[in-house]
């Protein structure tokens, strides 16, 4: 009895998502999607829906699952938001989805009109009706449709109306210029910012899971130490008084605590702590003679994966997140690092060092299924999209004597490994780190 | 005789080479002035002396913070000159190669750096005079992905602070 209650569920659960994508499945064939024009009731309006239907096509394009069939093929060209699409028609050129969607202005604001066909079931699927106070707010609109469209055909959850901070470089590589700084998910320059003016050189910065605030590294009088920036307040804050170095911080799953290494002043040995930015009570975690570093909460937040040398050569291990039962889960020959537990709880993105090469895999949480997603010189800092279904890491490329070559750039890929991009910068960027959804 | 001048002429040239080399954090070295100046112009105590007279720094072996026995050799002058200096301070700055993340570089720069340190320090070096930081890979002294970069990069600095 209990078994058909949840395959029922199961069903009407699968029934939801209009097509049903699953990461174990490999290389996916995108699906056609037609997007119209969007349309405007005069320049300014127009003028923004051009701009969405932008950043909505270039977004399902960038995830791999979609793409947007040309335009030029279109044989109905109405607005088909309040009227019912000749399915045929978009049959005939083979869009398997349809989206249709309008701009106006209210004296709320600016109100888009969208409405999401099935083609081939002859069904509308979505409907919605958006309202932004103002024009800086269209990028946001154009990234939550897309969020809308993804959810909808795929199932899974939407990743567009995110951010990416990351450290912008310049710079000869022996005195690199290091800025923190944040953009759309897309990279796209209109809502590129710098949080930092380069003067003190910023590390490894990582979102909270569940709001805007972020940690990193800082050099500031020379003092390696952890930080926390709010971006809705601009403040920034030392994290803890501590005498030695502080680095490789991240937070815990419910964005009140800090994890990271903290190297002991008098034996300059690093051990990994929690902090409790609440209560600025401290615990510490590890207690070895090896390095221990780049921890990762595992997003139920009962344990926490941490690279360490421990046994001879940097490996990656697991324990409570108490401290308790470690245990070495990497398994193949390499030196490993950079542990990133995904927010699906599934998987381990990893970095391994081997035969002169870096690679960034992703593994089981007991270190079973070792798989190489990206290999080249040098690699590092995998950072997961918050869906869990994508990876931004850096690529730095070999650098010459005569100091040229080391150029650096951020890149986005599936976890099947298929549907690498650059994600473009406007300098040199490294250490990318992915924002919850807005 | 003949080849032990040539040793030091040898000698003498590498030192000027490694002057004329960039400098680190907060070092300023002016290169040129430094290798044109054996003359005698070098300022006794400052960091000119030590990298010209001494030696400023030590190099490690791939991910290891273990003091080889040339760098034991080098630390053991750089004790010495500290205490014939008194009233010089120094920090001790821990590099690491780019092979290797960058968080991991940072935690094996500070033992490097510390290795000099307690070195320093049990040569008798007051510890009051001295400190150090990590820098990772943060701040390669010669740019360059192959060994030969590699090995100047892994290297623990010893800089006067005053």
């Amino acid at each position: 009895m209990i078994k058909k209650i949840l395959i029922v569920l199961f069903f009407s659960f699968k029934a939801n998502a209009a097509l049903e994508v699953t990461i174990a499945q490999g290389k996916v064939e995108p699906t056609p999607i037609a997007i119209t024009q969007i349309f405007g009731a005069d320049s300014d309006t127009s003028r923004y829906g051009n701009t969405l239907r932008q950043i909505i096509s270039n977004n399902l394009t960038n995830s791999g699952l979609f793409f947007t069939v040309n335009e030029d093929l279109y044989i109905q060209s109405d607005n088909l938001v309040e009227k019912v699409p000749r399915f045929e028609d978009w049959k005939l050129i083979k869009a398997q989805f349809l989206l249709s969607a309008d701009v106006s202005k209210s004296d709320k604001g600016i109100r888009l009109r969208m409405r999401l066909y099935d083609v081939f079931n002859g069904k509308e699927i979505e409907k919605l009706q958006l309202t932004v106070p103002n024009e800086d707010l269209i990028r946001r609109v154009g990234h939550t449709v897309s969020d809308i469209v993804y959810e909808r055909i795929t199932g899974e959850t939407g990743y567009f109306d995110t951010r990416i901070v990351y450290v912008s470089e310049i710079g000869p590589l022996d005195q690199r210029v290091k800025r923190l700084a944040i953009m759309d998910q897309d990279g796209h320059l209109d809502s590129h910012q710098f949080l930092t003016d380069g003067k003190n050189l910023v590390l490894t910065p990582r979102f909270a899971p569940n709001n805007q605030i972020i940690t990193y590294m800082e050099y500031k009088n020379n003092l390696p130490r952890v930080y926390i920036y709010n971006l809705k307040t601009g403040e920034r804050e030392i994290v803890g008084d501590f005498p030695g170095m502080t680095f490789a911080p991240r937070f815990s799953p419910d964005s009140q605590s800090v994890v990271m290494s903290f190297s002991d002043p008098n034996t300059a040995n690093s051990e990994i702590y929690l902090m409790d930015l609440n209560t600025r009570s401290l615990s510490r975690l590890t207690n070895d003679s090896g390095i221990d570093t780049s921890p990762s909460f595992s997003p139920d937040g009962e344990k926490i994966v941490f690279n360490s040398d421990r046994g001879g050569s940097p490996q990656l291990f697991i324990m409570e997140k108490n401290g308790d039962n470690i245990k070495r889960i990497s398994k193949g020959r390499g030196v490993y690092g950079n542990p990133v537990w995904s927010p699906r709880g599934d998987l381990i993105a990893f970095t391994k060092l081997t035969q002169g090469n870096f690679h960034i895999g992703v593994m089981d949480t007991n270190g079973n299924n070792e798989r190489v997603i990206v290999r080249d010189f040098a690699l590092e800092s995998p950072a997961w999209s918050p869906n869990g279904r994508y990876l931004i890491f850096h690529r730095q490329k070999r650098s010459n004597l005569d100091g040229t070559g080391g150029e650096v750039t951020i890149h986005f890929i599936d976890i099947t490994g298929y549907n690498e991009r650059i994600i473009p910068t406007p300098r040199d960027g490294s250490d990318p780190a992915w924002s919850p959804l807005l | 005789m003949l080849k032990k001048l040539f040793m030091l002429i040898v000698a003498g040239f590498f030192l000027a080479s490694c002057a004329a080399t960039k400098t680190e954090q907060g070092g300023d070295v002016d290169a040129a002035s430094a290798s044109s100046s054996s003359g005698g112009e070098i300022t006794a105590g400052t960091q000119e002396d030590l990298i010209v007279n001494v030696g400023d720094r030590v190099f490690f072996e791939f991910d290891s913070s273990e003091l080889t026995v040339d760098a034991q050799a080098t630390l053991d002058a750089q004790a010495a000159w500290l205490m014939q200096y008194p009233d010089t301070n120094i920090t001790v700055e821990g590099h690491a190669d780019e092979r290797g993340t960058r968080e991991y570089n940072l935690a094996l720069g500070d033992k490097r750096a510390f290795s000099v340190y307690s070195y320093l320090a049990q040569a008798g070096v007051d510890t009051n005079r001295m400190e150090y930081v990590s820098w990772g890979k943060e701040r390669p002294e010669v740019i360059g992905s192959d060994e030969t970069a590699y090995s100047q990069n892994r290297r623990g600095v010893t800089l006067v602070s005053n």
